[in-house]
């Protein structure tokens, strides 16, 4: 009797979190397709992909974060490599600035860096170029605790010492033990945090709105302002790259992993 | 945050100590050269922009020392009440959404939901736990906005919510948006938790005598506690620091302490520009002491549950 009652129970709790994720996302759907009146159409998506604006501020987001993965492994690697190998003793360290994001607000951070790096004798928020520098390192940084975790997690699950003992025995240099024998064993470690910053960049409004970049997220905002169904396609498309990007963690890490990954 | 700017000199000796192992003994280690880039970079991009706030929040606009930014914090009627918002809010949610996610949890792992749910409900938490910023304000103006999908539903049937007080774009509208990603993120973290209590716990207890309420309140409830407030802590600093899906619901209409501070880069409505570090440097510690007390709870979490 009590296992039943307790399934009931546990049911009822189940189906409202189902519920609470799938109306918004229905509803959003249901919303992003009525632009015609009387009719289902994919208008409104017409409509955003029309727009030249649109398309330029998804290839900038996605230059961006293609940067931003890319400096983000070239940093975080090696350094976590390295400190698993021969600093033990900074791992809490690191562990603890890897934190940091989370107590800094993304608005605190974007103030401080404009503050630091917009005026003399840097200078950065002159050109849109240099301003892009900052934009990136601010990804960068907001993105870290998954990046690093990722990497970390991965390089917790296979014996660095010994892979770097043999090949550096058979002649590899320090460039070829990490390009060639530590990246490849933490590929999926190393996708898993790609694609979840891919995701954070993508939808990221705070830093390229207050730097004044052309991005996905400031672009929203302005349609957001004035018109009423091209929103409900957009978080349609946002919802699609979410999606997207744990899907294929998903797949490639096999639920374990991207559950590590999303806790933070 | 000071101790964190001394970190980078340690490497030098715990590198020393372990590279004696491989290298001559007593010869100097070079080790700690391959983290300088990493920490630079933390320097330069974390480290020197947040303390640069901190520095010149104890400036007045001529650059003497002064107290005064902060005085104003406890003082300014605009300031207090964007503080009360955003710590109301972070509250309110985390418990909301804390209770509602470890129901859920609760339901999946223990409660007996196939495992189909299960698997089902797990994946979908971590793209909901993921979800947010614009495109979340988006879907749920979409679906309970003023023209929104539920909110016709419901006109429909009779029912129009707008006329019963509820409005999406208000401190409950902004309650619901940020619930979106705030239950999933319980859900992640406290299933993992609810696993691990392990079966012979359950079953001393009732051959001992004890009821199911008895084994929850003394011994399933006190093992997960630390668990479950840690998340709580994160879920309230999740949504104390978060702008962008308010600044996109309420359009500035709802006084928040991060909307005001980016109020304060677009242009100084607060007259005072290092009034406006005082705010971030007030936003930095809370977070600050919240991420402390998650990290002190963390540990304390792992001794039961491993």
């Amino acid at each position: 009797m009590n296992s039943r009652r307790g399934s009931w129970w546990g049911l009822l709790w189940a189906l409202l979190g189902a519920l609470y994720f799938f109306v918004p996302m229905y509803g959003t759907l249901d919303f992003s397709l009525r632009m015609i009146k009387g009719q289902i159409t994919l208008e409104a998506y017409r409509v955003v992909l029309a727009d030249p604006a649109f398309l330029q501020a998804v290839v900038f987001s996605v230059e961006m974060a293609v940067i931003t993965i890319l400096v983000s492994i070239l940093l975080f690697v090696p350094t976590a490599y390295w400190i698993h190998l021969r600093l033990p003793r900074l791992r809490p360290v690191v562990e603890l600035i890897t934190l940091l994001p989370f107590i800094v607000p993304t608005i605190v951070l974007v103030f401080g860096l404009i503050r630091t790096f917009g005026r003399p004798p840097f200078s950065l928020t002159n050109t849109g170029a240099t301003t892009n520098i900052l934009l990136v390192a601010g990804y960068i940084i907001l993105s870290m605790p998954y990046m690093y975790r990722a990497v970390d997690v991965g390089l917790r699950s296979i014996d660095i010492h010994s892979l770097t003992e043999a090949s550096l025995s058979l002649g590899s240099s320090w460039l070829d033990v990490i390009a060639r024998v530590i990246v490849p064993n933490l590929r999926v470690a190393i996708l898993a945090g790609s694609l979840i910053t891919f995701a954070t960049v993508m939808g990221e409004l705070v830093l390229a709105d207050f730097l004044v970049r052309p991005a996905l997220g400031p672009y929203m905002v302005e349609v957001g302002k004035d018109t009423v169904y091209q929103p409900a396609a957009l978080g349609i498309m946002s919802f699609a790259i979410t999606w997207a990007a744990m899907g294929l963690i998903a797949i490639f890490a096999r639920g374990d992993t991207a559950r590590r990954l999303t806790v933070r | 945050m000071a101790q964190l700017t001394q970190a980078p000199p340690a490497p030098t000796a715990s590198g020393a100590a372990l590279g004696a192992r491989r290298a001559a003994a007593g010869q100097f280690s070079w080790n700690w050269l391959g983290v300088v880039p990493f920490f630079l970079f933390i320097i330069a991009f974390l480290i020197l922009p947040s303390s640069r706030l901190i520095t010149d929040s104890f400036q007045d606009p001529t650059g003497a020392f002064t107290l005064a930014n902060f005085a104003a914090l406890f003082r300014d009627p605009l300031i207090i009440k964007a503080y009360r918002n955003s710590l109301e809010i972070g509250v309110a949610t985390s418990l909301i959404g804390g209770v509602f996610g470890f129901l859920v949890a609760y339901a999946i792992t223990l409660g007996g939901a196939p495992g189909w749910v299960r698997s089902g409900l797990m994946t979908f938490s971590g793209i909901a736990a993921n979800f947010g910023g614009v495109p979340l304000a988006f879907a749920f103006i979409a679906t309970v906005g003023r023209t929104g999908f539920l909110t016709a539903l419901l006109r429909g049937a009779g029912f129009d919510i707008y006329q019963n007080g509820f409005s999406l774009y208000s401190f409950f509208g902004l309650l619901l948006a940020y619930n979106y990603f705030q239950f999933p993120l319980m859900v992640l973290t406290i299933s993992p938790a609810l696993e691990g209590l392990r079966a012979e716990w359950q079953e001393a207890s009732q051959n001992l005598g004890a009821s199911s309420f008895q084994y929850w309140r003394d011994i399933a409830f006190p093992i997960l506690l630390p668990s479950i407030l840690g998340t709580m802590l994160l879920l309230f600093g999740s949504a104390f620091g978060a702008f962008a899906t308010a600044q996109a619901l309420t359009g500035g209409t709802l006084i928040l302490a991060s909307l005001l501070i980016g109020t304060e880069i677009r242009g100084d409505t607060l007259g005072n520009a290092n009034l406006g570090y005082a705010l971030a440097v007030g936003m930095v510690v809370i977070m600050a002491v919240t991420i402390g007390l998650y990290a002190l709870l963390q540990r304390r979490a792992s001794r039961w549950l491993r």
